[in-house]
Parts: C-alpha cells; structure tokens; sequence
C-alpha cells in the first residue's frame, strides 16, 4: 500500500521497475526510453549541479523531477535533450539500439512559452517540421491537428502577443507534440500560471498523454502537481543536485478533477511532502 | 469584441483627437512663421541679414532650377550611403555574430572609425579618393555604417537563449538559425540603426560638403548654402536649409514608416497599448 519506493541516501536505482537491466527476450517496448547512468555534471564556476544520478524512465511512464531550485532537475532535463553534455557519466538510448538520442524524438516544453513573436502561431507550431525541410504545405495538417489538439484551432493566424499566457503555453505544447515525440520533456512549464490555468493544462497534458502514448518527464517545484500527473516522483536534493527518494503513484493512469479530492491524493501529497521536505532539509545541512 | 461600436459621445471625443493631431502642429508653424515675419516687419531688419519668410518663399521657388539639381546630388549620396552602410553594417554584424574572434579582430576598428570626427578625416579622404562625389560618398558611408553595425550585432547578439536551445534541440543548421531566428529577432535593433543611420547619412553627407568646398556643376545644397552665404543671398540660404530640413524629415518619416510596417504586428514598441 505504501508507494514509497526504498531509496538508499546516494543510490536513485532503488526501486523494481527501474530494475537492474534488461533481458534479451524482453520485447523492445518493455526496454527503457531513456537511461540516465551515473551522471554527474560540474558547471564552469565550478558548482556540482549534479551529482551521480541515475534514472530509468519507460515507456508511457510519467517521472516527475521534484525538488528545490538549485537541486539539479532543469540540468538533468536539458542533458537528456542533449543541450549540454553531461561531466561524467551516461545517457543511453536502449530503444533505438545506439547511445544516440533518436531523431525528432523528443520534444521540450520549457518554463515560458518561448515563442517567436514576430510569427503566428501557425509557423511557431510549425517550426519543428519547417527545420526538418518539411514544406508548409506538406506540414499543414499536422500542424493544424496540433492545434486542435490544444483547441486552438481558431488561433492559427493571430500573434503571439495576442494570446493569454495559459494559451501560449498552449501554443508551445502544440510545437512540441507536432513532430510526434516518442519523449516529452517538460521545464516547469506551468510555473508561471495561476492556478486555474494550471489545472486546466494539468488535464489537458494527461488527455494529450493518454491520447499520443507519450513518455513524460515532467520539472516541478510543486508537490501537488507532481502527484495528480506522475506515475512516479524522483524527489531531489541541492548541494549537490542529486536523487534522494522516489515517490511511485499507484493510481489509475485516467484521472479528473475526482483525482484532486480522493483521499488517496491526499495521502500521496503528504508522502511526496515528507520527501520534499528531507529533500529540504538535506540540501541545508550540506550548506552549512 | 461586444464593444465594436463605441458610445457617441466617444465617436466624437476620437474624432476631435485626430483633428487635433494634424491641426496643432500646423497651427504652431503658422504662429512661428507670423511671429518671424512679424519681427522683421516691426523691427525693420533688412533681408541680407534676416529675410522676411515671403522673400524666403519666393526664393524657393525662382531658385528652384538652381537650388532642385542641388538637392537631387545631396540626396542621392545620402541614399547611396545609406544603402552601402545598410549592406556593410548588416553583413559585418553577421560575420561578427559567427565567432568571438573575428569581432575581436574588427570590432576596434569600426569603433575607431566611429569615434574619429568626420571633418577630421575628409580632408584625407579628399586627397585619396578618386572623385569628390566618392569622397563624399565615403564620408556619409562612414558615418551611416556604425550605428548600423553595432545595433544590428547587438539584436544578432540578443535572440532569447531558450528560442537558441529549442533551435539546438531540432538540429537546425547554422543557416537556418541565422534565416528563421537571428534576423528576424534583430528586426527592432536594425530598424533603429536604419533611422540614425539615416539621419547621419544626410548630416555626414552635408559635412564633408562643406570640407570638400566642391563648386560649380554636380555640387549639392551644402555648397549652394555656403555659396549663398559669401553672396549674403539670406533668402535663398533660408530657402536651401528649408529643403535640407524637408529632406531630413522625409528620410526620418520614411524610416519611420518601414519601422512601423515591419513590427506592427509583433512588436511592443509598434502596437497600441491597450488598457
């Protein structure tokens, strides 16, 4: 019943799904997307942003990085996209059979909107595909159910400006999920929103999720958010950035707005609370 | 948008604003005009010394066969330096953009060009170019280039680091970078270099006329200026500035404009606040 996963103070590979390698028989699907081994990442002033994480995320898995700022999850993040090279350590691929991250796999969905305001939302969502040499009429379609997939649809000519910021958010989900990534990797994407919003997408990510077969690692610094979305919760620590606990949410993939009241939320949000406070309270002690 | 059509009372209140825009600035010309013309009726000042602004006007136009060839040659170095900063200062910035050691190679100079007086210059200018027309050319060139260059290697400079990232992140090329993210995003930072640098590129051009003292056929309304301040002909050096100042109004209106039609639709500093 209890969900927290055994954790050692150092070891993050503690708990039995992301078990200790793989057999050869088992089909490709069950093989991790994403193998994160032993990385450590020292930044040039010198800081320890990371140190000897490692994470197994499979596939349709939602992992949410949770933890103070400071703690390492934006670098863990931005490693696994391949901006920035880890200091040591690995990033494995196990799907694609090569340590290379395969193309066009992944999309990002950072803390703002990031959007180019001198374009409409039709050629920011269209972006991706125009990089990747597809024309615009060649790209039309699936830009347009990009959109629609975000109910913005009616909005594929305005501005940037011109949108709220729940709907540009909106838009830059549309951009990430229009090459069709097998992994979505998401930087506190919500932060800036209020709460209504928040929730909103919150439901709009879960539906997307469900209806594209999405892999999601998610960056958050809120505990309520990385219950009602994860599958599981890798809670983390400053000084150095590193794994102390993880956190695995045995609920039902399809959640509502029910999902927010039940008793069982309640239950995870105390637990993810008590390791986010360790967390806490274990980045000040190295502090000092 | 329930509120398409605003109250009467509001129609009217807009309506009157708009009048008011265009009227108020005509109507203080008109009352600076009076009050000069005033002056020099009330005070007997004759025309070699301060003109009335009808001798003014009607120098404009029995001049105009001398003074219009004048401003076409002004004008034109003016544009021709303007459009060769606007190639120089723009291709350079690109060249810069691409890799901290070539800007640390150039950059001195550009910026030493820029801080070397103009007038200081044009005399060497003078002896090395093949023609006066070049020299001048040079000179307005010179003086148009830098602001161009260090705003446009600025906006190259200032492109959002996440936009770069996301760019990174779908493998777009060095090119495709520079053509959907670095120029576009420099738009505002060119637009304001193409408006100082078209006021300087007039300013230099009329300058370095004055240190060129080039006469006779082919000069521009700098030498016609000077020419008619020797002959003490007040109304017809009244009457170049009023073209030299029309000049500089137009390419300012004319930068202004392009300024307007490139960033309406996106930028802060074009759209309308709305509260």
């Amino acid at each position: 019943m209890t969900p927290i996963a055994p954790a050692g103070s150092t070891a993050s590979q503690s708990t039995d799904i992301s078990g200790s390698g793989f057999d050869e028989a088992e089909p490709a699907s069950q093989r991790p997307v994403v193998c994160l081994q032993s990385i450590s990442k020292v930044f040039s002033n010198g800081t320890l942003a990371l140190q000897d994480m490692s994470l197994d995320v499979r596939q349709r898995e939602f992992v949410s990085l949770l933890g103070p700022s400071g703690c390492g999850k934006s670098t863990a993040l931005r490693i696994i996209a391949g901006l920035g090279a880890p200091t040591s350590g690995n990033v494995d691929w196990p799907q694609s059979g090569t340590d290379r991250k395969p193309q066009n796999a992944i999309g990002f969905v950072f803390q703002e909107p990031t959007l180019m305001p001198w374009a409409t939302v039709f050629d920011n969502v269209r972006l991706p595909l125009r990089l990747a040499g597809q024309s615009k009429r060649q790209s039309r379609e699936r830009v347009m159910e990009a959109l629609e997939s975000v109910g913005l649809e009616d909005f594929a000519r305005a501005y940037p400006r011109e949108l709220s910021g729940g709907m540009k958010m909106r838009v830059s989900i549309a951009r990430a999920l229009v090459p069709r990534p097998q992994l979505l990797l998401m930087d506190e994407p919500f932060a800036a929103l209020d709460e209504i919003t928040r929730f909103k997408l919150n439901n709009d990510i879960l539906r997307l999720k469900e209806k594209y077969g999405w892999t999601v690692i998610f960056v958050t610094h809120s505990v309520f958010e990385s219950v009602y979305l994860s599958s599981r919760i890798v809670v983390m620590a400053a000084r150095p950035g590193r794994v102390i606990k993880e956190v695995t949410v045995d609920a039902p993939v399809a959640r509502d707005e029910s999902f927010r009241t039940s008793a069982q939320y309640a239950a995870y949000c105390r637990t993810t609370s008590e390791a986010l406070h360790d967390a806490i309270s274990a980045s000040h002690r190295d502090m000092a | 948008m329930a509120d398409d059509a605003p109250p009467p009372q509001a129609a009217t209140v807009s309506r009157w604003i708009s009048i008011l825009r265009i009227a108020l600035p005509i109507a203080m010309l008109l009352l600076a005009v009076a009050a000069w013309w005033l002056i020099v009726w009330v005070k007997e000042i004759p025309p070699y010394i301060m003109p009335a602004p009808n001798l003014v006007a009607r120098s404009l136009v029995n001049d105009w066969p001398t003074l219009y060839p004048a401003l076409l040659v002004t004008v034109k170095i003016t544009f021709t330096a303007l459009a060769l900063a606007l190639i120089g200062g723009v291709a350079l910035a690109i060249v810069i953009s691409q890799s901290s050691w070539i800007e640390l190679a150039l950059y001195p100079y550009a910026v030493i060009l820029q801080v070397t007086p103009i007038v200081a210059i044009a005399p060497l200018i003078l002896i090395y170019a093949p023609s006066t027309q070049t020299a001048l050319l040079i000179c307005a060139f010179l003086v148009a280039f830098f602001p161009i260059l260090s705003n446009m290697t600025q906006g190259l400079k200032s492109v959002d680091h996440n936009l770069l990232n996301l760019y990174e992140l779908y493998g777009a090329s060095r090119l495709q970078t520079l053509l959907l993210l670095k120029l576009p995003a420099s738009q505002p930072y060119f637009l304001t270099g193409l408006r100082i640098g078209g006021g300087l590129a007039l300013i230099a051009a009329v300058v370095a006329e004055f240190a060129a003292g080039t006469a006779g056929e082919g000069s521009g309304l700098a030498f016609r200026l000077l020419e008619s301040q020797y002959r003490m002909n007040l109304p017809r050096l009244f009457a170049a500035l009023i073209m030299l100042t029309g000049t500089g109004i137009a390419i300012f209106g004319l930068t202004s404009l392009i300024s307007h039609l490139m960033l309406r639709r996106w930028h802060e500093s074009a759209v309308t606040r709305e509260n």
